[in-house]
């Protein structure tokens, strides 16, 4: 009996066992399971949107602060993505990519009605930012914030630098102007290009050659060909007088308008109108490298005693100089491209660098518009240095909101 | 002068002779049983066409010829043609009449995107530049001019400020001494590395220098003598030393495009380089 009881207990005991060594073989078999699925993170804190700042609408500010599992705790977060909808209820489309390193997003929609991804001002909108794991399944979405709705601004404060820049030179340009119509006596040093103008005009006659006048290949608005319309009308005015041959080929159709404009200004002005020839100037293609080839020929088969290149240039800059030399003009250049006056350098006999381009229109025509305009620029300079020299005095006392004021942004 | 038309002649028939010789060995080189014979001929013609063009070019270098003649107006005129078909189908046709007449816009097959307005002003300001076609009233065209010039001009002013003027401005503000701690310091740590104290003071020097002596020689109302004589002397040096450098960058640019174009000649035509 007793031993009976002893089995029966033993059994009980190793029955008890195995089934608590099975519980216990469940359980680390179990356990693995809900290592490997990656807990919830927490989600981004402090949602907040508001309209962008110091734009045209159509854009709304999103921010939030970092999961609090975004690089500490569980450290599981990886980046966020944004989420947008028309009401709180959703539903929400995704309006960023996965963010990463970063608490802040844009969310920029397109300007005009009927384009992809239009996003109308005024209208109320609900944000929502999702804390992303490596798991794209395993994420957190942080509270609903919303309504906040997009719109324009009239004033653009990142630009208040400009604003005042363009006051400050308008005042000074003003006040120079009224000056030099009032009688004042306003210098402009010699310019050394400017002045073999007239001597190149002599030569052509002399030599009963024509004068090749190229505008370059910017359009009728850029100030290097503006520029250069002053100086077109100077050089025609003393070919009418010397009756000279005048070539103006041109790249831009709206440029050669203009041109033929002023040409025949200046022959009405030289008082030879009968002598304008609309044919003087015209159109070659607004094509670069095919435009030169053009240009390039007329050179070579014209042999213009004198090549005069006002504008703006580009490629082409060392193309034609180079077959002005071999033509055996006398060659003036005028270019603000900075890249190419290095070219006309060296191939032309000279050149007008930069802002003497604009300086030389000044120079020739000696109006008071002109000149008090030239005048205002030169104090503008003697401010850059003024403003160059605070500026570094405030970077070495380690005071930068001056700096920053500069630096305009939008 | 009979001597030069005949010898004209003669490198005309060579030059010709040439081509068709080439036309044919290129055609044969790419034709395989798997391609079509025309397609072949076709494809041969054109790469032997662009070649005589690129050569036709080139012989500019030498002196003005027929050849050279040929293909600077085929060039301009293909130019040309090209431009006022892309100016036609892709402004007027692909701008602006979707945007102001639906049956226009049904008859050249182009969506009608609704009427806008705003479309009236280029629409005008194109018929005024054309009455310069007419004698009587060419001078309207001025005022289309006028305004053309006038709001660019004035568009750019505030554009070049800002991206040419201020943004300038603003980069010139560089510390003359970078991370001063003394001159132990200083000597102690000396390092001729690019982020490294010296380089960096220099460098800010450098640019306080050129920025200031730059600025001097382009005063046009006071003369240069004396100390801004010297001022704008030292800015022609800086001017002139950069565009040297610039110089050279673009020169090699250039050659890149020559060996492009020798690329042309000896691979896709002569088939002398793999």
């Amino acid at each position: 009996m007793k031993l009976k009881i002893v089995v029966v207990l033993t059994m009980l005991f190793m029955g008890v066992w195995a089934m608590a060594s099975a519980q216990e073989s469940l359980e680390t078999i179990a356990a693995p399971d809900s290592i490997q699925a990656a807990p919830l993170p927490e989600p981004a804190k402090e949602l907040s949107a508001k309209d962008a700042p110091d734009d045209h609408g159509h854009a709304i500010d999103v921010t939030w602060a970092k999961s609090p599992d975004d690089g500490e705790r569980l450290k599981n977060v990886i980046g966020y993505i944004v989420y947008r909808a028309a009401n709180p209820d959703g539903p929400f489309e995704a309006r960023s990519g996965l963010l990463l390193g970063t608490t802040s997003y844009t969310d920029a929609g397109a300007l005009n009605e009927g384009e992809n991804d239009f996003m109308p001002d005024y209208q109320d909108y609900y944000y929502r930012v999702r804390a992303m794991t490596q798991d794209s399944t395993v994420f957190a979405d942080s509270d609903i914030f919303g309504p906040v709705q997009s719109y324009g601004q009239w004033y653009d404060k990142g630009k208040t630098a400009v604003l005042l820049l363009v006051a400050g030179f308008l005042f000074l340009t003003i006040f120079f102007i009224s000056k030099a119509r009032g009688g004042a006596e306003l210098y402009v040093r010699r310019l050394a290009g400017i002045e073999a103008v007239d001597e190149a005009i002599g030569r052509a006659t002399e030599m009963g050659k024509p004068i090749l006048y190229v505008l370059g290949l910017g359009t009728a608005a850029d100030i290097a060909t503006i520029a250069s319309y002053t100086i077109l009308g100077r050089v025609a005015k003393k070919v009418a007088e010397y009756q000279t041959g005048l070539i103006v080929p041109c790249y831009d159709p709206i440029v050669m308008t203009v041109a033929q404009e002023t040409v025949r200004t200046a022959y009405l002005d030289a008082g030879r109108p009968d002598a304008f020839n609309q044919d003087m100037v015209y159109f070659v293609t607004n094509q670069q490298f095919a435009y030169v080839a053009g240009v390039n020929g007329v050179m070579l088969r014209e042999r213009p005693a004198t090549n005069l290149y006002m504008g703006k240039f580009y490629a082409e800059s060392l193309i034609l100089a180079e077959t002005g030399v071999v033509a055996g003009s006398i060659q003036i250049s005028g270019t603000d491209e900075i890249s190419q006056i290095p070219f006309f350098v060296v191939a032309c006999d000279y050149t007008l660098i930069g802002e003497e381009l604009y300086a030389a229109s000044a120079y020739l025509g000696k109006e008071p518009l002109l000149l008090g305009s030239l005048k205002a620029q030169d104090y503008a300079k003697a401010g850059v240095i003024i403003l160059a020299v605070i500026g570094f005095i405030s970077l070495m006392l380690g005071y930068h909101d001056f700096v920053d004021f500069f630096h305009v942004t939008g | 002068m009979a001597d030069s038309k005949r010898i004209s002649k003669i490198i005309l028939a060579a030059v010709i002779a040439f081509f068709l010789i080439s036309w044919i060995i290129k055609g044969l080189a790419i034709h395989d049983e798997d391609s079509v014979l025309w397609f072949s001929v076709r494809d041969a013609f054109l790469i032997t066409l662009a070649a005589f063009l690129t050569l036709a070019i080139f012989s500019f270098l030498y002196k003005d010829n027929p050849y050279y003649k040929f293909a600077e107006n085929l060039f301009v005129g293909v130019s040309a043609a090209y431009w006022m078909c892309v100016g036609f189908w892709s402004t007027i046709i692909g701008n602006m009449l979707p945007n102001l007449s639906e049956s226009l816009s049904s008859t050249f097959g182009v969506p009608y995107k609704g009427f806008n307005i705003f479309y009236i002003v280029p629409l005008i300001l194109g018929i005024l530049l054309l009455m310069r076609l007419s004698s009587k009233a060419g001078w309207i065209s001025r005022w289309a001019l006028a305004w053309i010039v006038g709001t660019t001009a004035g568009l750019n002013l505030v554009r070049y400020l800002r991206t040419d003027f201020i943004s300038q401005v603003s980069n010139t503000f560089v510390p003359l001494l970078v991370d001063w701690k003394g001159f132990g310091a200083f000597y102690s740590g000396l390092s001729l590395a690019s982020t490294g104290q010296f380089v960096m003071t220099l460098s800010n020097w450098v640019i306080f220098i050129g920025v200031f002596s730059g600025l001097i020689y382009f005063f046009f109302s006071k003369e240069h003598k004396g100390f801004f004589g010297v001022a704008s002397k030292v800015g022609i040096w800086v001017l002139m030393i950069t565009f040297g450098a610039s110089f050279g960058y673009t020169v090699m640019g250039r050659v890149s495009l020559l060996v492009g174009r020798l690329t042309y000649l000896f691979k896709d035509w002569l088939g002398l380089i793999s």
